[in-house]
């Protein structure tokens, strides 16, 4: 009987460690369903962002990837993964030889500071990965109280 | 299908065949996140999800968006020159409506 009281008691403390755990896993399993059992590899990739940012709700990103672009060889996707937002996937962009270059720039709504994750993959089936530490003053999720 | 929307498309007014050319679109839409906090009436979510570039019959770029853009996305992109074809582009939003601008290129 005591045991069981002391088991209800643990019960909220558990669930309100729970949602910072999911997020992070989120951007495991965002980023392992992207990659799809593939190694990626760590260069090819430019990514701009500034390394503080004061205002979460609009923080400027640019990504480049080294590509030829030919028909036989170009990126065909770029994905921007973000570690700890509610939406860890926060874009991908699909792209075709007609582009011309590997270049996107876009702006993202960031929570918290954070890592944000770059995965762009080829026509070959190879992935690149950049990875970018963030800092934000403010973020862009609503506190109330 | 041809609903109108604001979106302010840059970029150049001519270009070499060939050449690669960078377009920036900025769309006025509130991508409306669907925050649940205490004290707010949560609204559901209405965001342009999808936009999708089209540009001599073939597709450019299509870009998958999620509440994580800003609220007025901004994106920015490059294509080649190929004709004069219209460049279309076209945004899904959230319960169905599709919007769908044009922009024009000459190519020497």
């Amino acid at each position: 009987m005591k045991a069981s009281r002391r088991a209800v008691l643990v019960l909220p403390i558990a669930t309100a460690a729970l949602p910072a755990a999911a997020a992070e896993e989120d951007v495991a399993t965002a980023e392992r369903a992207i990659l799809a059992g593939r190694t990626p590899v760590a260069t090819g990739i430019a990514f701009e962002m500034p390394p503080l940012s004061e205002n979460g709700n609009s923080v400027d990103v640019a990504v480049r990837v080294d590509s030829p672009m030919t028909a036989a060889d170009h990126v065909r996707a770029i994905h921007i993964l973000s570690e700890k937002n509610p939406v860890p996937r926060v874009a991908s962009f699909t792209l075709t030889p007609r582009a011309g270059r590997a270049e996107v720039a876009t702006r993202i709504r960031l929570a918290t500071s954070q890592q944000i994750i770059v995965l762009a993959e080829t026509s070959a089936g190879q992935v690149h990965r950049a990875m970018r530490e963030v800092i934000v003053v403010l973020g862009a999720c609503v506190e109330t109280g | 299908m041809a609903n109108p929307i604001i979106a302010r498309i840059t970029l150049p007014e001519r270009a070499r065949r060939g050449e690669i050319i960078t377009i920036r679109v900025l769309v006025r839409h509130p991508m409306e996140r669907a925050i649940d906090a205490p004290g707010l009436t949560p609204l559901p979510r209405k965001i342009l999800h999808t936009m999708r570039v089209t540009y001599a019959g073939e597709e450019v770029v299509r870009a998958d968006l999620s509440q994580g853009i800003t609220a007025n996305p901004y994106i920015e992109f490059t294509t080649v020159a190929v004709d004069n074809g219209p460049i279309v582009f076209e945004w899904d939003e959230d319960g169905g409506t599709t919007y769908r601008r044009e922009a024009r290129l000459v190519v020497t």
